[in-house]
């Protein structure tokens, strides 16, 4: 294969690259959401124990995985622009935090909603739900991070170093309903498998699909504009059509 | 099963339509805050370089 991957490390080739390929994630995951809502809650029985509120996993799983991903791939871009300093690794680590703050806040959401009619109660501090809040806090600590230095290849830096640091928590997260007593059910997907009907797991994977491609797609539509604000001095970007007024 | 039925989850029906109606509300202020952003950006660009052109 003749293709020259780092062509695309340059802001101004992958600005073109990013705009050509939001569209290409952003409907097959808006379609993927159909589907699998569709599924979710047409097809997909009603559970044995939990009746129709087991619902909420189908987007209350897919968020909560997302959240961890997302945290961990903006670590590596955030290291990725510490170790070499490449300025495109820190704007994507930048363009990730704030699509990760929110899945983690969808996660902390449904699971409270969730938590209300099958716990009694909207919040615990268990490992699971504190783990995760924590991981909140994280992504929120980094984007403030970053603001606050006026120097963007500072803030770069500064927030990197939090943010692979607090990476740290994601395998809390994910063990923390092995390693401790927690009123959390355990993991219902695993890496030796599943226990869930075939049109619930059905569902669950077009969802997690679907937010995978939404945060490409949100974060490939976000970094064109963080590139924008951190080149607008140079040649290319003044050569822009979109910028000629 | 009527639409009333449906909706109404067996009684769970603020659990589940709370859930996935913040989710669908937070994608759409996301997608919408991304937009706005990049709007923005282009006018600054816009008024950087007319700001140049007058010196």
């Amino acid at each position: 294969m003749a293709i020259n991957w780092f062509k695309y490390s340059a802001p101004a080739t992958f600005y073109e690259l990013a705009g050509k390929l939001v569209p290409w994630f952003a409907w097959p995951s808006a379609l993927l959401f159909a589907i699998g809502v569709y599924i979710g809650f047409f097809v997909a029985p009603t559970d044995a124990v939990q009746g129709e509120a087991y619902r909420i996993i189908f987007i209350h799983v897919p968020s909560s995985i997302l959240s961890m991903f997302l945290y961990l791939i903006m670590a590596g871009y955030a290291a990725l622009g510490l170790i070499f300093n490449t300025r495109l690794s820190s704007m994507m680590a930048s363009a990730l935090a704030p699509t990760g703050a929110l899945f983690a806040f969808i996660s902390l959401w449904t699971g409270a909603l969730w938590g209300k009619p099958m716990w009694g109660a909207w919040w615990v501090w268990d490992a699971r739900l504190t783990s995760e809040l924590i991981l909140l806090f994280l992504y929120l600590g980094f984007i403030a991070l970053h603001a606050s230095i006026d120097d963007p290849r500072r803030a770069d830096r500064a927030s990197a170093l939090l943010a692979i640091v607090g990476s740290v928590n994601v395998p809390i997260i994910y063990f923390s309903v092995k390693w401790w007593n927690t009123l959390h059910q355990g993991s219902t997907v695993k890496f030796t498998g599943t226990s869930m009907h075939v049109a619930m797991q059905q569902a669950m994977f077009s969802v997690l699909a679907a937010c995978w491609l939404y945060a490409i797609a949100v974060t490939l539509a976000r970094v064109r504009s963080i590139i924008l604000e951190r080149e607008r001095n140079t040649q290319w970007v003044a050569e822009l059509p979109e910028a000629r007024s | 099963m009527n639409w009333s039925e449906f909706f109404a989850m067996k009684g769970y029906g603020f659990y589940v339509w709370g859930s996935y109606g913040m989710a669908l509300l937070i994608f759409i202020i996301e997608i919408a805050l991304v937009r706005h952003k990049r709007t923005i950006t282009l006018q600054e660009l816009r008024m950087l370089r007319d700001a140049e052109k007058e010196e």
